[in-house]
């Protein structure tokens, strides 16, 4: 019996109830919470730290987290915490303004390059964390700080006595185990501060498998077989096979605040023709490109309907700051046409010329690798096509694109998506400014090539500037129009948030919000030891 | 090998029969292969679309037919520039002898010993990008042809060093030969069995070579068909549902084994 005895328990520890299982697309490349380094340390950090402000992902509200309480002065410059008292991490010592202080100190080191820190830099200098006796924070920003909830959403709060990090955290569950190349098993955190309404403790699962998966048909293969309970994100072909295969377990959360475009090559210093320059510096050119694109279709043929067309860069989740007057750009072939006439483009057969007769040929690069985005380029390539226009599509891998996109500027125009975590307009600073790195269409300008990017330049410091919320709706809703108008890029789509969610897990509510399946893990329970996709 | 001749005899009809299929589509499907049908998007067999239609509505028959045009007629061609290097080094080796030889082995060994899929994606990278598909086809296929005759090289080598001290070549250089008549009369005939073994083994690694790039995303490029982008249909593709995808797989598995039974296995010796 002994033997028997070992095996029965060992597969009953395997299907333990209150274990969940889900599946991360890569290993963590760092666990050290301070280091955003990518999106799987994003969730681990998530599901193990602690943080002063938590963004609810469904309400998109911030709500109280470590700090109970905060106080915005008269001038906008200062925010007082209060913190949570009674709070200890796993190591037995208490929670105070010090790890706080010890913390933002320790991530404000220019030596941990840590890209959070970034964040909390302005022009005008850096934010200054002191404390105010064991529970009371207060932060001095240079000016008054925007959506400075959001900020606090993303620093966890590390302990000022533990030696090293990863050190267990404030979060709901604590690394258990760690196996490079296939798993981590995140255990309860006996010490967790949370409560349920009936005084029981939080979280109510025992621990996490986090399994590392990078193909994810094999995932969702898994988690048809019960082996997973969770995936975070579906892929449209997956999302539909699930749905017909098991109803229920497929979850469409609706729109996402990412965002699909096409840009063109501006930037003066190219290494592109002077007559490909002109074709791509020119506003009627660019408008005729985006009104020739159908975007019904692509969200119909590539994302299979789980995708809404797009009418700026700003996703209709965004509720707060989404300019509502714009609609995404309909399709008008005839208008198009007419435009690239009167600006003294010709078609001659099935092919249109500029007025130098040089054939309208261009190419389009995108990142190797990724289905949706080559058929995107695909649908607009058979789009343009009845323009006159060819489309050479090109697929490169991530670092070759990059090189290209930031560094040589050896494309013409390329097709990428914008991830968009946070919501608030300051967030898209280093794209929309014209002298930032990562400004699409002419990075790095000294000052604006445009009178028009002026402009832009001109609001969005605006609206960062401003504490008054009107105010800074006004000024971003005017760079939404204006890159409408203007069309250096060409918004494509905003892509839908689709989970997969075990019939074991009956209160889970995917957002569309990273973490999306995850975001209240503590609250989740197990409902039985039935397979999970089914 | 009196056995294998009627599987061989039945290879070189299946692929005949394939050859014509690919130079004449029309034979069996009046589509285009780049014809979006975007309200018959992954339609199942019909009498219209045999194989169906795949993720953006094109006529998945069409496609495999000009598929296999691009693929058997690049992978033979790649196979044969690879051959000819091939034996440029590996006969320059073997013939020389000495510090040549060594120098030329050396050569090789290092050549073998670079990570060919990484070098490809690095020459891929810097391509011009504004080539047509069937250009950058064949750019990618010339350097697989480049890049693949080190193992090729060194069998030559060892081909034409055992011929180069043979009875019958020592007795034509007693004989007053001139060296280009000894090459052209004894030499290459002698080693022409071991470049056609070395043409039949490189062709199906060619077109699998392709189809690698392509499961990478980074063969042929949209809208023209290959193999290698057909293959990663499978990949997400539910082939419980849709068996039908699995066609070129199917159609790649059959071609590479005819290639393999008509294979001049009589002929690999000297």
């Amino acid at each position: 019996m002994g033997p028997l005895a070992c095996v029965l328990a060992l597969v009953a520890g395997s299907l333990n109830a209150s274990e969940l299982h889900l599946a991360l697309h890569s290993e963590p490349k760092t666990l050290d919470p301070l280091v955003f380094a990518d999106e799987s340390a994003e969730a681990i950090r998530y599901l193990t730290e602690g943080v002063l402000i938590r963004i609810n992902r469904l309400t998109q509200q911030p709500e109280p987290e470590l700090a109970v309480s905060w106080k915005v002065s008269s001038n906008g410059r200062r925010i007082t915490f209060q913190l949570r008292k009674g709070v200890h991490y796993p190591d037995g010592s208490a929670f105070t303004s010090k790890d706080v202080v010890e913390t933002f100190h320790t991530l404000f080191d220019p030596a941990l390059h840590s890209p959070v820190a970034d964040t909390f830099q302005t022009e005008k200098g850096t934010v200054s964390i002191t404390a105010q006796g064991d529970f009371t924070v207060v932060a001095d920003f240079p000016a008054p700080p925007t959506a400075f909830e959001r900020l606090f959403d993303q620093v966890a709060i590390v302990s000022c006595v533990a030696k090293q990090r990863p050190a267990p955290g404030l979060g709901p569950f604590l690394i258990g185990e760690r196996v490079a190349g296939s798993h981590i098993v995140l255990k309860r955190n006996p010490v967790y501060w949370k409560h349920q309404p009936d005084g029981q403790p939080l979280p109510r699962l025992d621990a996490i498998r986090i399994e590392f998966q990078q193909n994810r048909d094999l995932e969702l293969a898994r988690f048809q077989r019960g082996e997973l309970d969770l995936i975070d994100t579906l892929t449209p072909d997956l999302y539909d096979r699930l749905a017909k295969e098991a109803p229920g377990r497929a979850v469409d959360a609706g729109p996402t605040t990412d965002t699909e475009f096409l840009w063109f090559n501006m930037a003066p210093q190219s290494p592109l023709p002077a007559y490909k320059k002109a074709w791509f510096q020119s506003q009627a050119f660019r408008r005729a490109i985006s009104e020739s694109i159908q975007r019904a279709d692509l969200s119909r043929v590539v994302y299979r309907g789980h995708a809404s067309p797009s009418a700026g860069l700003v996703s209709p989740a965004n509720k707060p700051w989404f300019n509502a007057k714009l609609a995404p750009e309909s399709f008008q072939p005839g208008e198009a046409a007419k435009r690239l006439a009167d600006a003294g483009f010709k078609l001659q057969g099935n092919v249109l010329s500029d007025v130098a007769g040089h054939a309208v040929e261009f190419s389009i690069i995108t990142n190797s690798g990724s289905k949706t985005r080559e058929r995107m380029a695909a649908v607009i390539q058979q789009d343009l096509a009845k323009l006159g226009i060819k489309i050479n599509i090109v697929t490169l891998e991530f670092p070759s694109l990059i090189e290209r996109i930031t560094r040589t500027l050896d494309y013409e125009t390329c097709l990428l998506g914008l991830v968009n975590i946070d919501i608030d307009p300051s967030g898209l600073m280093n794209v929309l400014l014209s002298s930032a790195g990562n400004h699409p269409w002419n990075p790095s300008q000294k000052t604006p090539a445009t009178v028009w990017e002026a402009e832009i330049d001109r609001l969005m410091l605006a609206q960062a500037a401003s504490g008054d919320t009107a105010a800074r709706k006004k000024s971003f809703d005017r760079v939404q129009e204006i890159l409408r108008e203007q069309a250096p890029m060409v918004f494509l789509l905003h892509p839908n948030s689709l989970s997969a969610v075990s019939s074991r897990l009956p209160g889970a509510k995917p957002s569309p919000f990273f973490p999306h399946t995850f975001w209240d893990a503590e609250h989740f329970a197990l409902a039985g030891k039935s397979a999970a996709g089914k | 090998m009196k056995s294998a001749r009627p599987a061989q005899l039945f290879a070189i009809v299946f692929l005949t029969f394939v050859g014509i299929s690919a130079l004449v589509p029309r034979l069996w499907t009046p589509d285009s292969y780049e014809t979006q049908l975007r309200e018959a998007l992954d339609a199942p067999p019909s009498a219209r679309f045999p194989l169906g239609t795949d993720a953006l509505g094109r006529d998945r028959m069409a496609r495999l037919l000009y598929g296999t045009r691009v693929s058997l007629a690049l992978a033979p061609a790649a196979a044969l520039l690879s051959c000819l290097v091939a034996a440029l080094v590996g006969g320059l080796a073997g013939l020389a002898g000495g510090w040549t030889e060594r120098t030329v082995l050396a050569s090789v060994d290092l050549f073998m010993s670079l990570p060919w899929l990484f070098l490809l994606l690095t020459v891929r990278a810097m391509l011009p990008l504004n080539v047509s598909p069937l250009v950058s086809l064949g750019i990618t296929f010339g350097l697989l042809g480049l890049l693949s005759w080190p193992a090729s090289a060194r069998v030559v080598r060892a081909a034409i060093h055992a011929l180069r001290d043979s009875d019958f070549i020592l007795q034509a250089r007693a004989s007053g030969v001139t060296p280009w008549r000894l090459i052209s009369r004894q030499l290459i005939p002698n080693v022409m069995p071991v470049l056609l073994a070395q043409f039949w083994i490189a062709v199906p690694v060619f077109i699998l070579a392709e189809a690698t790039l392509g499961m990478l995303g980074l063969g042929v490029s949209e809208p023209l068909p290959s193999w290698g982008s057909m293959l990663r249909e499978l990949e997400g593709g539910n082939l419980r549902a849709q068996p039908w995808i699995a066609a070129p797989a199917v159609l790649l598995a059959a071609v590479v084994g005819c290639f393999q039974l008509i294979f001049p296995r009589e002929d690999y010796s000297i």
